[in-house]
């Protein structure tokens, strides 16, 4: 089905993800050939949110069709902070913008978004509701390393908040995945995913701990569990603890297993994971220029851009 | 009527909400945004006898009429309940409440964070799911207690 917009993985298809993950890898095939396909095309970076790669990685991808960005820049310099409403704020920037990229901090800021304007919004991330673009690039990472099919998938850390575990574990549902949880009993996945997953007929599994389930992995994906969810520093440093690998915890996994994390780490991969044939995280985050550049062609190719 | 029930006056113009599941009329009140204070006259029946469900609960309100977006979420706790419209003291329509798929509008999602409690200008909507109802913005499900998410700004 065409889409209009991105706002959450549920959205999406077997064959929407395909389509953009096979336009991916023709990008990252031949970006040469990409560089002019939308030289009229203004991209807005609408982020109520601090962000490095998202945003970094959108502004390259729409640099390397051949288009440019409008950068709303922070919050504390635009008119947000004079009390404009996000209707507002994306009403005025949609004439300014083929499309917008907008991340903010309230669930479902992003489909509200889409109800006012009449141009392509991608959800970069609303609150802890879904990121699904990043979702579009660990599928593609996955599919690169293991493939999506047949595929045992251990997701860990912050399930609870985390908006790129949500859209990973509802895009999964396309596939023939076995997904299993190792979270935090308070971390742990919350009520309107585990519902999504039942409905979508999911394989899944929950776990407090990764020791038993990590021989079966064919991937791992680590999200941070950030301080600010504890009442207190001992309270996380005991729990956090138990969720953060080394080439040590390792050493019980398949030869063969990929780790991803969707970046930035503080301590959850120790360093001496990097160098090793498991790590993928720094190829994950450097397949979000094509796998965007593959979304903005997806999103803008049935519309009138430079209008 | 037996000498033994207390006669409650007829209403000349309202509505009567029949056939409530019983327990559930206080929360037919809350969900018409009814306590009194407007000075509507209104009359409840609770835990009666009834052929159909054993026991159930009426609401009779003068001088009121119920939006489609209120006899949705009536819907939701009282499955069974019939709407009448008295005008002149007669039943002039009578309806069975369906089941809708959306509920705009009334219901205040209890996710904080959610878009629909910013100063937007937007409306609330959930869909009706097995489970009880479900913002289409955040994803929250409501289970249970739904007259307690009424929009308390109506
Ligand atoms: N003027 C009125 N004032 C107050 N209540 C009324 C009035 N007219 C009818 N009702 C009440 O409205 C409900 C529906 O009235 P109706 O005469 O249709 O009864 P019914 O035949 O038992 O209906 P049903 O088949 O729906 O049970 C009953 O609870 C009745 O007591
Ligand atoms: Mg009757
Ligand atoms: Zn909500």
């Amino acid at each position: 089905m065409r889409q209009d917009h991105l706002i959450t993985a549920t959205q999406l298809s077997r064959a929407d993800i395909e389509a953009v993950l096979d336009r991916a890898a023709e990008i990252d095939d031949d970006p040469a050939a990409w560089s002019e396909r939308y030289g009229r095309a203004v991209l807005a970076l609408c982020f109520f949110e601090p962000s490095t790669r998202t945003k970094m990685s959108f502004d390259t991808a729409i640099k390397r069709l051949g288009g440019t960005t409008t950068d709303m820049g922070t919050v504390e310099s635009s008119s947000v902070k004079k009390g404009e409403s996000l209707a507002d704020t994306v009403r005025v920037v949609e004439g300014y913008a083929d499309a917008i990229v907008l991340r903010h901090p309230s669930e479902g800021a992003a489909k509200m978004a889409a109800e006012f304007v009449d141009v392509p919004v991608i959800n970069a991330g609303d609150g802890a509701g879904q990121h699904p673009s990043q979702t579009l690039l660990d599928l593609y990472t996955i599919r690169e390393n293991v493939g999506l099919d047949g595929l045992s998938i251990g997701i860990m850390g912050d399930l609870k908040y985390g908006r790129t575990v949500h859209s990973l574990a509802d895009a999964l549902t396309n596939f023939d995945a076995r997904q299993h949880f190792i979270s935090p009993e308070s971390l742990r996945l919350p009520r309107n995913v585990r519902f999504d997953l039942h409905q979508a007929g999911a394989q899944v599994r929950e776990h407090t701990a990764l020791e038993s389930v990590l021989p079966e992995l064919d991937v791992l994906y680590v999200t941070r569990i950030q301080r600010e969810r504890f009442p207190d520093e001992t309270e996380y440093q005991k729990v956090a603890g138990q969720y953060q690998i080394d080439l040590e915890t390792l050493s019980a996994a398949s030869d063969d297993l990929t780790v991803m994390h969707p970046l930035p780490r503080v301590d959850e991969i120790a360093p001496d994971v990097d160098g090793t044939p498991y790590a993928a995280y720094f190829e994950q985050s450097h397949n979000g220029v094509p796998v965007r550049m593959a979304l903005l062609d997806y999103l803008l190719s049935n519309v009138e851009v430079g209008q | 009527m037996s000498e033994h029930e207390l006669r409650v006056a007829k209403i000349r113009d309202g509505t009567v909400i029949d056939h409530v599941t019983g327990g559930q009329a206080l929360n037919v009140l809350s969900i018409l945004g009814i306590d009194g204070s407007a000075g509507l006259s209104v009359s409840v029946g609770m835990n009666v006898p009834s052929d159909r469900l054993g026991r159930k609960d009426v609401v009779k309100v003068e001088n009121r009429e119920l939006s489609q977006s209120e006899v949705d979420v009536i819907s939701l706790i009282a499955p069974e309940a019939t709407i009448n419209i008295i005008r002149e003291f007669e039943v002039v329509q009578k309806n069975r409440v369906d089941r809708p798929e959306t509920v705009v509008g009334l219901l205040s999602c209890p996710n904080h964070n959610c878009i629909t409690n910013g100063n937007e200008p937007v409306k609330t909507n959930f869909t009706v799911v097995d489970e009880g109802v479900r913002c289409t913005y955040c994803g929250t499900i409501i289970r249970d207690a739904l007259a307690d998410h009424i929009e308390p700004t109506r």
